[in-house]
């Protein structure tokens, strides 16, 4: 039984992606430097850094997509460069920045091409609710039946994620996920990557917004200049003078509610 | 409409035109055949006797010898160019990538070019589609390497591209017309400007043994074309092998293309015009798209090949110069609606 990974198949709170000593470099420069990071099955960690941090590169390089150039990373226990790519495609999913689409294929195609993997693996019924609860969660109904090439930014963004949610993998990687977004999708979003740790599934996802990553995400890393600066929670990651250090910028951290979720404001005239 | 009944529709429409125009193929010509004789003699060939077979042993010579090996050779050589146009537009995510248009099919000429005039009766019929086939493997794989880039290829960086494999392919066949000798000249020039004319079995056998086959490979790949769509990465992200599904296509589209030419020659934008009509009726997916486009491209060169049969009285027109007379106009078309509708050429 190659093919059955069970939803969250790891026991919550389990190490699903271990990463030790990962460089980078490319063309004779340092993208990455030495990253030691282990990621949880149920929680969801935000990347966060300034632009040309590394952010998505880290990302690409423990989804699978590239090579580190020393160190290893380790998917549910095995290396990742040791999957085929029909096994890897059972383990994670990866929601990319780029998700122009060549052909003027209709959304729920787009959707329904989420299940691929599992393809003669996965019982019917299961890629019709896989599909229709991924729909549900980025709320994409009204746009199923329209070409996704006439699409808006935004309404793009949603239905790729419903794509990689129809995957239903444990391990579900989110690059720069908001970005497009309106500032109730951008809630939306999070909330998903909420409910897919809360399913015990690991979320590891780049964001920018610091407060929208201090408010949904379990722990934070923040990568300054392809190392990485700081792990750990919300409240521990956002000081006032670490986010000024690292982005050049000084910021006041507001703390709300009762666990004190920060709210990251640069200081203005 | 629905997608079901616009499926329903095009299956009708294609059935339609593929009985009408081959048909309609077999009855025209010097020597007048009745619908009913080719029915009867085609009965007759399974096994089955009717009143309607030909009496007259020069209507079935004139059916089995010129007529059927010809709306045969139509069928296949459409099905391989339409189902390569249709392959090389997913593996290049591009809709204006056709085997034509890119050089893949000069590629494949100089190929058969060079094979001709080294002598047909030296590298016998398949040797002919050998060569065509490595031609147009090089040409491929050359138009691939160097168009590429970040899993895409811009349609401005296409169209170059094709224009120097053109260049480089029209060049070769120069070269191999000027050391051919007179004989072998004349035929290259005439079988370059494409003519379904004169097909014998033993060719017909050839093209078919790899056409097959060929779409029957296209359609277990349809599904991840389908996720090609979505970009390299993505497809790679859902479990394709892309380096795997890059190098099955490549050498396909050469087979198909060089099963094509061998004996046809150059009959361009049947791969480009028939994938992009079917797409407009039934949508992009890959599996309906491959099957109605091998079925179309038949049908399409059926007709034509008939167009040059009867257009001009006592005359055969080079059918290359008949699909590029239609498909050259559409072409334009299409780039200039794909530039509009994305302001450049991305």
């Amino acid at each position: 039984m190659s093919g059955a990974v069970p939803r969250g198949a790891a026991s919550v709170s389990e190490p699903v992606i271990v990463a030790r000593g990962v460089h980078l470099t490319r063309d004779g420069r340092e993208i990455l430097g030495g990253i030691d990071l282990d990621i949880l099955s149920g929680e969801v960690l935000a990347l966060v850094g300034p632009n040309g941090a590394g952010k998505s590169t880290l990302l690409s390089v423990l989804s699978g997509d590239q090579d580190p150039s020393h160190g290893t990373v380790e998917l549910l226990g095995r290396p990742v460069g040791a999957y085929r790519p029909l096994e890897l495609a059972r383990r994670r999913a990866v929601l990319s920045q780029a998700n122009t689409v060549s052909f003027p294929f209709r959304v729920i195609e787009i959707v329904q091409m989420g299940r691929s993997p599992w393809l003669r693996s996965a019982e019917l019924a299961d890629d019709q609710a896989a599909v229709l609860e991924a729909i549900r969660a980025t709320d994409i109904e009204h746009l199923l039946g329209r070409r996704f090439t006439s699409l808006s930014g935004g309404e793009q963004a949603r239905a790729s994620l419903a794509r990689v949610l129809a995957q239903r993998t444990p391990i579900v990687f989110l690059d720069e996920p908001t970005a497009a977004l309106d500032l109730r999708h951008q809630e939306d979003v999070m909330r998903v990557a909420r409910g897919l740790a809360a399913d015990g599934r690991a979320v590891v996802v780049v964001v920018h917004d610091l407060s929208l990553a201090g408010a949904y995400a379990d722990r934070i890393a923040l990568l300054d200049n392809g190392r990485l600066d700081a792990v750990g929670t919300p409240h521990e990651v956002m000081t006032a003078e670490r986010v000024g250090r690292v982005y050049g910028l000084a910021v006041r951290i507001h703390r709300v509610g009762d666990s004190e979720r920060p709210i990251v404001l640069p200081l203005r005239d | 409409m629905s997608l079901r009944s616009r499926a329903v529709a095009l299956t009708l429409l294609l059935a339609g035109l593929l009985v009408g125009g081959v048909v309609l193929s077999a009855i025209t010509g010097q020597l007048p055949v009745t619908p009913t004789e080719v029915a009867g003699s085609l009965l007759r060939a399974i096994g089955i006797d009717t009143d309607w077979a030909p009496t007259d042993p020069i209507v079935e010579s004139t059916l089995w010898v010129v007529r059927f090996p010809r709306i045969v050779m139509a069928l296949v050589v459409g099905a391989a160019l339409a189902v390569a146009g249709a392959v090389m537009q997913a593996i290049f995510g591009n809709p204006l990538a056709e085997p034509g248009v890119v050089g893949v099919s000069s590629g494949a000429a100089l190929g058969a070019a060079t094979a001709i005039a080294v002598g047909a009766s030296v590298v016998g019929v398949a040797g002919v589609a050998v060569a065509a086939f490595l031609g147009g493997l090089v040409a491929t794989l050359l138009v691939y390497v160097v168009s590429r880039a970040g899993g895409r290829t811009e349609v401005v960086t296409l169209l170059l591209t094709g224009i120097a494999v053109n260049a480089i392919a029209q060049a070769g066949i120069a070269f191999v017309l000027f050391v051919a000798d007179s004989a072998s000249r004349e035929q290259i020039v005439f079988w370059q400007l494409g003519s379904l004319g004169g097909s014998l079995w033993s060719q017909v056998l050839v093209v078919a043994v790899v056409t097959v086959p060929g779409v029957v490979l296209a359609l277990a790949l349809a599904r991840r074309y389908d996720l090609l769509a979505l970009g390299e990465r993505n497809a790679r992200h859902l479990g394709v092998d892309v380096e795997r599904l890059r190098l099955v296509s490549i050498v396909l589209v050469a087979l198909l293309t060089g099963a094509a030419v061998a004996f046809a020659g150059i009959i361009a934008f049947v791969g480009l015009v028939i994938p992009h009509l079917i797409r407009m009726i039934i949508g992009p997916a890959h599996r309906g798209l491959v099957l109605a486009s091998a079925a179309g491209g038949g049908a399409l060169l059926v007709i034509a090949d008939l167009l040059t049969r009867t257009l001009v009285a006592g005359a055969e027109l080079p059918i290359g110069m008949l699909t590029s007379l239609v498909g050259g106009p559409f072409f334009f078309w299409l780039l200039y609606r794909q530039r509009r509708r994305s302001g450049g050429w991305a």
